[in-house]
């Protein structure tokens, strides 16, 4: 029985989310007194599966079906199920991503396994029993769960742990196959459309976000958001006012009803910080407020402040970040 | 067409979230319930599509308590056709998803729709597990949805992009924006749904699979470190020297 740790990869190399995933797991099956087996969805290399052992992980499956480099929502679930029967896996770990979630509440269903998704925190396994710590009411608290019978599934939140680098391991990486049909990838899509990310940065991956709100005046004004975050390698975000009136497009929004972020550093320009926006960004590690309001509700949330205007700091802090490169 | 639209029973987006003394449940003491943001995609636009085709049905379903009705009658008002209240407390997803697949089973629905994701437990799961229940597809989330005859195409958020796909009914999608104007109830609507049906049923005896223990809330922040304006480039160095996050 070992753990079994979903990586997802993108033109071959795992994402930094599935690093994370890859050392939650890892640290279970320790716990547990098991190993932990990876089995990889997307395209990938083997020599980057190989160094899933830096994060601890023993074995990884690898199916080469090309098809597979896409999400299919059923071939996915069943690549995957079929990997956990293979191990006699009895504990799923995935990201909580569009795919990581998405697949497993199937694969919940499927193997009638108890799941918990948005997890922050290794679990507590005294006595037997099986707690895992998630994020509940949009990032405003936490709720301790208990995971019933003895199958499992839990959908880590990004982030949240740290990913593990113990130089030099390696992992063997095992070719498999769960004999995918035609019927298997029914729910394949038509067509896959990526958008033009600003300095290359995906936001639910980001590390460094910088974001703007209605203070920024107009989407004129983006060049200033933009060139901070070139400089620091960060992804751009919105407050919802400013996609809501296409300032920005909608994949930027971030907040209780857009997206959820927890960067290491989220820089809020022009923004008032209502309830709803800070939902979504108040588990970042380190935020850093910029407004000219000094009442402004989101310096209660902030670590780092500046009371200004944001046409005058934001290119004085691009300035400074060039200078420190 | 028959639409079933699941809509969850959730805080208002503007609550303060405080928990019994016990930490045990959440305090809902003065807090004002609301159908779920995301589920308002869901319900407009299984409106909008019934409009369109000039036939059909939209059946509001909640699994909650009595005290859920308000916002059913709301989804009425809004332009539901009837509506199935599920009378239990919906204790955890897997639950609420049985509940769900059992009257999706009986109603012979052809498109189930969902919000993304409920703002109170933040599960992102009832979908996908009711679409296993029921051995149908799920597309979540989805930002776009349009029918023609039986074949819907959908948008759906990746990370970074979005996909088109394409699936035949029955299925099930979770929406969120940008899918449509969310509609708010006008007073014919209002007036309309006090007498539009509301079945209520028992549920099935299905058990949880998950628990909470307790509850927290995260860690207060220490406070602001301000940084005079004229002298911004400091907060860099802060942030590099201090921070250690760049
Ligand atoms: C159901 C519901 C869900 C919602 N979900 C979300 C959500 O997910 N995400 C979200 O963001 N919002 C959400 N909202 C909206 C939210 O309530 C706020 O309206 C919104 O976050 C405000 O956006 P803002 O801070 O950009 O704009 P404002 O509140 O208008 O704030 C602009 C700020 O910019 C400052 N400013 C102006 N000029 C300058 C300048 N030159 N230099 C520096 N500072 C300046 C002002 O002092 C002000 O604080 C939701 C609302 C509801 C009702
Ligand atoms: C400890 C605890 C206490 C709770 N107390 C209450 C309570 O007092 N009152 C209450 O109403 N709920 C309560 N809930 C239930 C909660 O609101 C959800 O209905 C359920 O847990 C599923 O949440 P989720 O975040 O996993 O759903 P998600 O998977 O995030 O939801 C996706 C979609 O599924 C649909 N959906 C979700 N829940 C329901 C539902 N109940 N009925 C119909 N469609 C639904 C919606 O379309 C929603 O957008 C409680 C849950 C827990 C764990």
């Amino acid at each position: 029985m070992s753990v079994l740790v979903v990586v997802e990869c993108d033109g071959g190399e795992v994402k930094k989310s599935s690093l994370e995933v890859a050392s939650y797991g890892s640290q279970v099956a320790q716990m547990l007194g098991t190993t932990a087996t990876a089995v990889a969805v997307g395209e990938a290399t083997e020599a980057n599966l190989a160094k899933l052992g830096e994060q601890g992980i023993t074995k990884v499956l690898y199916d080469s079906e090309p098809r597979l480099k896409e999400f299919v929502n059923g071939a996915y679930t069943k690549l995957i199920a079929t990997a956990a029967q293979k191990e006699d896996s009895k504990l799923i770990v995935l990201a909580n991503s569009n795919i990581g979630a998405a697949v497993g509440s199937r694969l919940s269903i499927r193997l009638e396994a108890s799941l918990a998704t948005n997890v922050v925190a290794l679990p507590q396994t005294e006595g037997g029993s099986f707690v895992v710590k998630r994020g509940v009411f949009s990032g405003k608290a936490f709720a301790d769960v208990m995971l019933e019978g003895d199958r499992k599934i839990i959908a880590v939140k990004k982030n949240s742990i740290e990913a593990l680098h113990e130089e030099g391991k390696t992992a063997q990486v095992e070719s498999f196959s769960a004999q995918l049909t035609d019927a298997d990838f029914a729910d394949a899509p038509k067509e896959v459309v990526m958008q033009d990310q600003a300095g290359g940065v995906l936001l639910p991956e980001a590390d460094l976000v910088v974001s703007g709100g209605r203070g920024m005046k107009g989407p004129e004004n983006w060049n200033l958001i933009e060139d901070l975050a070139k400089a620091l390698g960060a992804a751009t975000a919105c407050s919802k006012p400013v996609s809501d009136v296409d300032w920005r497009p909608h994949h930027e929004h971030v907040g209780q009803t857009g997206i959820t972020v927890s960067p290491n550093l989220y820089i809020a320009c022009g923004i008032s910080g209502a309830i709803q926006h800070l939902a979504g960004v108040n588990s970042s590690k380190v935020i850093v407020v910029i407004n000219k309001d000094p009442e402004a509700p989101f310096f209660k949330a902030a670590d780092y402040g500046i009371v200004g205007d944001v046409f005058d700091v934001l290119p004085k802090l691009t300035q400074a970040v060039k200078e420190l490169n | 067409m028959k639409f079933l639209v699941c809509i969850s029973n959730v805080p208002d987006t503007t609550t303060k979230i405080t928990f019994t003394p016990d930490n045990k449940e959440f305090n809902k003491a003065g807090v004002q319930f609301v159908i779920n943001p995301w589920d308002e995609y869901a319900l407009t636009r299984a409106i909008e599509l019934k409009e369109a085709q000039g036939a059909g049905t939209v059946t509001v379903l909640n699994v909650g308590e009595a005290d859920t009705e308000p916002n059913i009658r709301k989804a009425l008002a809004i332009g539901a056709d009837d509506a199935i209240r599920i009378n239990a407390h919906p204790k955890d997803a897997f639950f609420v998803a049985k509940q769900i697949a059992s009257v999706a089973k009986e109603g012979g629905y052809d498109v189930i729709l969902m919000g993304k994701e409920s703002i109170d437990y933040n599960g992102f799961q009832v979908h996908g597990m009711v679409g296993e229940l029921l051995s149908i597809p799920t597309v979540a989330p989805a930002m776009k949805l349009d029918m023609s005859g039986n074949t819907a195409t959908l948008e759906r958020e990746i990370e970074g992009g979005k996909e088109i796909v394409e699936v035949n009914t029955p299925f099930v999608a979770s929406c969120q924006q940008p899918m449509c104007e969310p509609r708010i109830p006008n007073m014919r609507g209002i007036m309309t749904a006090r007498t539009k049906p509301l079945k209520v049923v028992e549920p099935t005896t299905d058990a949880p699979r998950t628990e909470v223990e307790t509850f927290a809330l995260p860690p207060a922040k220490q406070g602001v470190k301000l940084i005079p304006a004229e002298n911004a480039g400091e907060l860099i160095k802060l942030l590099r020297n201090e921070a250690k996050v760049i």
